[in-house]
């Protein structure tokens, strides 16, 4: 079962065409005829068109995407011997972000991640992947335990924003990410985070303050939801796909900026085409930068690392 | 009650703090609706003398009330924004917006920071200004931060930041995000440096400069019934779809919650940041260097008797 965005229609028509007559080329027992072959050739090409001028809100529908591939299947596909670790501690578990133990070839490497639902049941468990502070709280201890090991940490960046809930102001929402933003900052270990879906604000960043930032080229990083944005500058939520355009939130974008490091090429269609692919490019990135990383010392990482963030902004500087 | 109206709508004087009510010979008090006179209200610090509601000042009014008098020196204030994202809303450039706002609060962006003493303690000082879009944090926001942290560190003085803010600035996109990493990151180093910060939060003190720097102070302070808060009511109301329990996020809540440490009324205020400031004063001969001198003056003095804040160490 496929999941189609409104403006993939040119090529889903083609490729329910090209079912139907592979459908029926089975039945009566025929080789694929040239017919086919044009079609697929056409699908391919109009696909190919279609996915190099993606919009960024076009962009923000991929990232969404209800078929694409989530931390979790990230993780099973990248490392071997995951151990999920549980719990802040404090108060609970919280499944909207998962950690723990895993293998990178030989290398041990702690993986955090926020973790969406793929259905109803799960999304209702995993709070459609916006983390709690315990989540929070939960990261940052397995970040400090890496640290204290010398093991390299691995981010993996997808939800929507911190949650808004009661329960999570009356625990300490901000406070729980501030202390993640400037413990992160001191650990002395590499930190790799790849963007693999939305980077939502403060909720994103609160596990993304590392050496080396990646995005997935249909990923997205922002201030605020493109939704968001608009309902409170255009006063009008449906006016999104103005307010994706003005945040520049795509990974070109952030590229731009000065704000990632890298960009991660997807499959074309979308990392969900082929979640083998996506995968195999993620592990290949991360071991390329855990490689880079590797020899350098632990002060010398966070000196890094502070150096990147604190260079971050842009303005301007008359004498007063 | 018309003549209340056309009082506040007919004189004003130049030198009146701005505040988020017209100004005039009356206001009228949002916490009880008590018509209190403009002169009333400045003595009181924009308090209400009734029912203790503090009003929302602008920074340099703010500063005028917590730093030694006569003792805060601007730094940074060549810093201005640019427009990276060259970003528009439903009507203006944000370059417009910016100009309206510099306009109407004479300030060039959301924040002043300098050096002052508070009770003869040396401070980096910041405080955000709501009137100037929100108190929202961009990149001029932060960089005073970041500076004033630097600073500290370099100085040898105790940060204290003052927030009044709505969050982070969104015609400045993922730079504005970035702030919240770049000014929490850097307080490592003045925890290192055994430097103190005392984080104040008015009325507001929301989103993601809570979610920074403003949740970060050794000691978190907070002016009575200020909003603090992550997310805004409307988003957790839709979210949870359930009403919400009486002084949500306000101060009260956060403090029995246990993210604050004190309320503090504006008027005991510069009392309170330097008392506390006293203890690590002395702790660190003057906040001097692991093993160093001073380098500011230092006068070791007891609490007067009724536990209060001492004083010699004001004295200049
Ligand atoms: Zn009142």
């Amino acid at each position: 079962m496929s999941v189609w965005l409104d403006f993939e229609k040119p090529v889903m028509e083609l490729e329910l065409k090209i079912q139907e007559l592979r459908a029926h080329a089975a039945e009566q027992g025929l080789e694929a005829d040239d017919q086919l072959v044009e079609l697929e050739r056409r699908a391919d090409a109009l696909r190919r068109d279609i996915y190099a001028r993606l919009t960024p809100y076009q962009r923000v529908q991929l990232a969404r995407h209800p078929r694409r591939p989530y931390a979790l299947d990230y993780i099973e596909r990248c490392f071997t011997g995951w151990t999920e670790l549980h719990g802040d501690r404090h108060f609970a578990d919280d499944p909207a972000i998962v950690g723990g133990l895993a293998l990178l070839e030989a290398r041990p490497v702690m993986v955090i991640g926020q973790q969406k639902g793929r259905d109803t049941k799960e999304n209702l468990m995993r709070r459609f992947g916006m983390p709690n502070p315990e989540g929070y709280r939960k990261a940052l201890r397995l970040m400090q335990l890496a640290g204290r090991f010398h093991v390299p940490v691995v981010t993996l960046v997808d939800t929507p924003g911190a949650y808004p809930g009661l329960g999570a102001e009356e625990r300490g929402q901000a406070e729980a990410i501030a202390v993640n933003l400037r413990e992160m900052a001191r650990l002395e270990t590499p930190i790799v985070t790849v963007v693999i879906g939305e980077g939502g604000s403060g909720g994103a960043l609160a596990i993304a303050v590392a050496n080396v930032v990646l995005m997935f080229e249909n990923s997205i990083y922002s201030v605020i939801s493109p939704e968001g944005c608009a309902s409170i500058l255009w006063r009008d939520g449906k006016k999104g796909p103005l307010a994706a355009e003005a945040l520049k939130l795509t990974a070109q974008d952030l590229l731009g900026l000065g704000i990632v490091d890298g960009i991660l090429p997807e499959p074309l269609g979308g990392a969900h085409r082929d979640a083998a692919a996506a995968a195999a490019t993620v592990r290949a990135a991360i071991v390329r930068q855990l490689d880079d990383l590797s020899g350098v010392s632990g002060p010398e990482l966070v000196e890094r690392r502070l150096g990147k963030f604190r260079g971050m902004g842009v303005f301007k500087e008359s004498p007063a | 009650m018309t003549w209340l109206k056309r009082e506040r709508t007919g004189i004003k004087k130049k030198k009146e703090p701005r505040s988020d009510v017209p100004e005039g010979l009356w206001t009228k008090c949002e916490g009880c609706g008590e018509a209190l006179f403009q002169t009333v209200l400045e003595e009181n610090l924009w308090t209400c003398p009734h029912c203790d509601h503090h009003f929302r000042v602008p920074a340099r009014t703010a500063i005028g009330y917590l730093a030694d008098p006569d003792t805060f020196t601007e730094r940074f204030a060549g810093l201005e924004a640019l427009d990276p994202l060259e970003f528009r809303d439903a009507k203006l450039p944000y370059p417009e917006r910016l100009k309206a706002a510099q306009q109407e609060t004479g300030q060039k962006d959301a924040a002043l920071a300098g050096v002052a003493t508070i009770g003869g303690k040396p401070v980096n000082l910041v405080v955000m200004d709501f009137f100037f879009m929100g108190g929202s944090m961009g990149s001029v926001v932060g960089e005073k931060v970041a500076r004033a942290i630097e600073t500290a560190v370099a100085e040898r003085r105790a940060l204290v930041i003052v927030s009044a803010t709505g969050g982070a600035r969104m015609q400045e996109g993922i730079l504005s995000l970035m702030q919240l990493a770049k000014t929490s990151a850097l307080l490592v180093r003045l925890q290192e440096a055994r430097l103190p910060f005392v984080s104040i939060l008015s009325d507001p003190s929301t989103a993601g400069v809570l979610a920074s720097f403003a949740s970060l102070g050794d000691v978190v302070l907070a002016e009575p019934k200020a909003l603090v808060g992550f997310a805004g009511a409307r988003v957790i109301r839709q979210t949870i779809g359930e009403e919400l329990p009486p002084g949500f996020q306000r101060a009260e809540f956060v403090l029995e919650k246990g993210f604050i440490d004190r309320i503090v009324h504006r008027k005991r205020m510069r009392d309170e940041v330097s008392h506390i400031l006293e203890f690590f004063w002395r702790s660190t001969r003057g906040f001097a260097p692991d093993g160093g001198e001073s380098p500011h003056a230092f006068r070791p003095a007891l609490p007067s008797a009724d536990g209060g804040p001492g004083t010699s160490a004001r004295s200049r």
